[in-house]
C-alpha cells in the first residue's frame, strides 16, 4: 500500500548558542495518521514544533512538507505564514487567541490565507469581495459548529471558558485548510470529561476533514488511546518510536519518565 | 457620616492641591509696578473646593463600586444609551437575539446630522474655522487609529506624514503651480510612500522601541524641513498658498472659509467611510490579529511584513490628505506647525476617544480640539481645566470614551436548527 508522506523530518537540529535543544531528530508522518510526540518537560517538543512551523530556523537537518499529491517541499527557514499557506498549522501550548476579537473573527483569521481580497476590494466592496466575505463567514461558522462553539460566535474570545478556548484554537487552525495539524498539548488543563470529548473531536477532525494530526501531549491515557504511532524525546534527542504498545514497554522510555530502577540495597 | 480618617485624607488632598496650584493661583506678578500680588483668597477657594470634592469622592467610593457609579452616570444614563443604540446598526437583546435598531430612527439621526453640518457655517466664521480644524483632526485621528488602534503600532511621529502632505501642496504649488485638487491625491500618495519608507526599517520593532524610532522619524522630518532652506524656505515657511478653487470662481473670504469647511466635511466623511470599510474587511482583521498576537497571526498565515507596511501606508495616506487640506486652509505653513506636540495631540485623540473605535475617535477629536477653544472664556485657566478633564477621563474610562465594539455577524444558518 502506497502511503503518502506528509511530513518528513531528517536529522533536525536546533542550537540556541551552546545549548542543543534538538539533536538529530527524525520523524515521519503519513497521510491520515494520528501521531503523538511525547517526552518529559523540557525535552524539546515545543522547540520541535517551532522549528517545523517556521517560528525558529533550524540550525541543521531538513524538513519536508508534502501533501495534496505534491512533491514534498523543503521548508527550513520558510516563514510561518508561508508554511501555513502550504498546509501545516498549529495550536499553541499556552493559548494564543486573538483575545479582543470575536470567536467568529478568530476563525475568520484562519481563512485569511485562503482569501484574496485586498484594500481596494475592501473599499469598494466589489461583488467578488462580498461573496468571498460571505463564504468566509459561512466556513468559519461551520467550523464553529464542528467544535461546538457556534452559540458563542459573537462573543469576545477572551470571555470563553478555558476548554472552549482550546477548542477555538483548533477551529482557527482548521480554518486554514491544513493537510497537517500540529496540536501542542491540546488537553492541558482539561478535566477528564473534556479530555474525552477532545479525543472524539480529534478523531472526527481526522476522519471527516481528512487532516493528519501530530500532537504533543502529557495525558498518557489520551495519547495511548488516540495515537497510532508515538515518538518519544528526551533532552532533545529521540529515544524511541513505535506503536503505543511498544512504547509502553520500552525500557528507555520508562527510564526517561520514571528514572533508573534502583536495585534494593 | 464620615470617618475621621477620611476627613484627614481629604485635608491632605486639599493641602496637596494648594501646594500644586500655589504658583499660578496665588502669586501674581505685576510687571509694571514690579510687585507681587498675593491672592490668598484663591488659595482658600481651592482648599475648600478640593476638600469638598475629595469628600464627595470618598462618599461614592464608600457606597460600593469605587467610582464606577460616577462613571455610570455618564455612560449608563438614558441619553448615552439611546445614542449608542442609534449608532449601532444592530444589537443583541437580553435573550441573545440580534435585532436591527429601527432604521427610521437611524435615518432621522443621520439626516439631522447632515442638515446641521450643512447649515452650520452660516452661523459664524469663528465657529466654522475651529470646526474645520476639528474636522482635520478627525481625519488625522482616524488615520492614526489604523496604526495605533487597529494594528497596535505605537506611532509617535505621525505628524511627519501630515507635514509631507502639507509641504507637497505648498511646494508643488510654489514651483509648478499645481492646484489643490491634484495635490490631494498626490499628498496622500507621497505620504504613503513615506509611510512605507518608515515601515521597512522598523519591521522588527514593536512597543517602546517602535515608539522611539517613530518619534525620531517625526523629528528628523521637521528638522529637515527647517534646515533645507533652498527647497523649503526653512523656518520662515511658505506663504501665500492658494485656497482651493471652485471652478475658477472668485470667492470672498467668508465664502472661502465656508468652502474649506465643506471640503473638510467631505474629506472627513470619506475617511470615516473608508476606515469603516477597512476595519470590517479581511485586511482590517489581519491588522487586528497582528495587534493581538504577532506570532499566532503569523502561524495562521498572515504575512506580518506586508500587514505592517499596509498599516503604516494606510495611516500615512490620511495624514497626507489632511496635510494638503491644512496647507490650503491656513495659506501659510512652516515647520513649527509640525512639532512633536501635534503627534501627541493626535495620539491623545485616539487614546481618549477609544482605540480602534471610529465614533470614539471622532468624539475625541471634537473634544480635544473644540474644548480648549471654548474654554478661552476662562482665560488663563483653560489649559489647567483641559488637563484636569483629561486626567479625570483617563481615571474613569481608561479604555476611552467609546470602547471598541466588534461587528456582530448575522449568520445564515442555512436551515440548520
Amino acid at each position: 500500500m502506497a502511503t503518502e508522506t506528509i511530513l518528513d523530518v531528517k536529522q533536525l537540529t536546533m542550537d540556541f548558542g551552546g545549548l542543543r535543544a534538538l539533536n538529530h531528530v527524525d520523524l515521519t508522518i503519513n497521510k491520515g495518521e494520528i501521531v503523538a510526540l511525547i517526552g518529559p518537560n523540557g525535552a524539546g517538543k515545543t522547540t520541535f514544533f517551532n522549528c517545523v512551523t517556521g517560528i525558529y530556523t533550524p540550525t541543521g537537518g531538513d524538513v519536508f512538507l508534502g501533501g495534496a499529491g505534491r512533491v514534498p517541499i523543503r521548508i527550513n527557514g520558510v516563514k510561518p505564514n508561508r508554511i501555513a499557506a502550504l498546509g501545516m498549522t498549529r495550536t499553541f501550548q499556552n493559548i494564543r487567541l486573538f483575545q479582543n476579537m470575536t470567536v467568529l473573527e478568530n476563525v475568520m483569521i484562519g481563512r485569511h490565507v485562503r482569501c484574496k481580497s485586498g484594500i481596494f476590494g475592501a473599499l469598494t466592496r466589489s461583488p467578488a469581495t462580498r461573496s468571498e466575505e460571505k463564504k468566509a463567514i459561512a466556513d468559519a461558522y461551520r467550523l464553529l459548529q464542528k467544535v461546538d462553539l457556534a452559540d458563542w460566535a459573537n462573543e469576545f474570545s477572551k470571555n470563553l471558558p478555558y476548554g472552549a478556548q482550546r477548542r477555538l484554537e483548533i477551529a482557527r487552525a482548521m480554518a486554514t485548510d491544513p493537510v497537517l495539524l500540529l496540536l501542542d498539548e491540546p488537553a492541558a488543563g482539561m478535566n477528564p470529561q473534556e479530555t474525552q470529548e477532545l479525543d472524539t473531536l480529534i478523531r472526527k477532525i481526522r476522519d471527516e476533514e481528512d487532516i493528519t494530526i501530530l500532537l504533543i501531549e502529557h495525558d498518557m491515557k489520551l495519547v495511548m488511546n488516540l495515537s497510532e504511532r508515538i515518538y518519544v524525546m528526551d533532552y532533545g534527542s529521540p529515544i524511541a518510536a513505535g506503536t503505543p504498545m511498544e512504547i509502553k514497554n520500552n525500557p528507555a522510555v520508562i527510564k526517561a519518565y520514571l528514572g533508573e530502577e534502583v536495585v534494593d540495597a | 457620616m464620615f470617618k475621621l480618617s477620611e476627613i484627614k485624607k481629604s485635608i491632605i488632598v486639599a493641602l496637596w492641591f494648594i501646594f500644586l496650584t500655589f504658583p499660578i493661583m496665588v502669586i501674581k506678578v505685576n510687571t509694571i509696578d514690579n510687585e507681587i500680588i498675593w491672592r490668598w483668597h484663591n488659595m482658600f477657594t481651592i482648599g475648600i473646593a478640593t476638600f469638598t470634592l475629595s469628600l464627595i469622592w470618598r462618599y461614592f467610593q464608600e457606597t460600593e463600586g469605587s467610582g464606577q457609579k460616577i462613571a455610570a452616570l455618564f455612560t449608563q444614563n438614558p441619553l448615552t444609551r439611546n445614542i449608542k443604540r442609534i449608532l449601532s446598526s444592530s444589537r443583541t437583546t437580553k435573550d441573545g437575539v440580534i435585532r436591527e435598531s429601527s432604521p427610521t430612527i437611524q435615518r432621522i439621526f443621520y439626516g439631522l446630522l447632515i442638515v446641521v453640518a450643512l447649515v452650520f457655517p452660516f452661523a459664524n466664521d469663528y465657529q466654522t474655522t475651529i470646526l474645520t480644524t476639528a474636522l482635520m483632526y478627525v481625519i488625522l485621528g482616524l488615520g492614526l487609529n489604523i496604526a495605533v488602534g487597529l494594528a497596535g503600532l505605537l506611532h509617535l511621529g505621525y505628524v511627519a506624514f501630515y507635514a509631507v502632505g502639507a509641504y507637497t501642496y505648498a511646494l508643488l504649488n510654489m514651483y509648478y503651480g499645481v492646484g489643490f485638487w491634484v495635490a490631494v491625491p498626490l499628498g496622500g500618495i507621497l505620504a504613503t510612500v513615506f509611510g512605507i519608507a518608515l515601515g521597512i526599517p522598523v519591521l522588527r520593532l514593536r512597543g517602546d522601541y517602535l515608539a522611539i524610532v517613530t518619534l525620531g522619524f517625526g523629528e528628523i522630518t521637521r528638522i529637515t524641513l527647517e534646515n533645507w532652506d533652498a527647497l523649503t524656505n526653512g523656518p520662515s515657511g511658505i506663504a501665500q498658498i492658494p485656497k482651493p478653487g471652485l471652478f475658477g470662481m472668485e470667492l470672498t473670504t467668508q465664502q472661502g472659509i465656508m468652502y474649506v469647511y465643506y471640503l473638510a466635511v467631505g474629506l472627513a466623511v470619506l475617511t470615516v467611510f473608508a476606515t469603516y470599510r477597512l476595519q470590517n474587511s479581511r485586511i482590517g482583521r489581519a491588522l487586528m490579529a497582528m495587534r493581538e498576537d504577532e506570532i499566532a497571526s503569523q502561524a495562521m498565515g498572515i504575512d506580518i511584513t506586508r500587514t505592517k507596511l499596509t498599516a503604516f501606508a494606510l495611516s500615512a495616506f490620511f495624514a497626507g490628505v489632511a496635510g494638503v487640506l491644512f496647507a490650503a486652509k491656513t495659506g501659510f505653513i512652516n515647520p513649527q506647525s509640525f512639532t512633536f506636540m501635534e503627534s501627541a495631540i493626535i495620539l491623545s485623540i485616539v487614546v481618549l476617544g477609544g482605540m480602534g473605535s471610529i465614533i470614539g475617535v471622532i468624539i475625541g477629536a471634537l473634544i480635544l480640539i473644540l474644548l480648549p477653544e471654548y474654554l478661552r472664556e476662562v482665560g488663563n485657566y483653560r489649559m489647567l481645566l483641559f488637563g484636569a478633564s483629561m486626567v479625570i477621563m483617563m481615571i474613569f474610562r481608561p479604555q476611552g470614551i467609546v470602547s471598541n465594539v466588534r461587528k456582530v455577524y448575522k449568520i445564515d444558518k442555512g436551515g440548520q436548527k
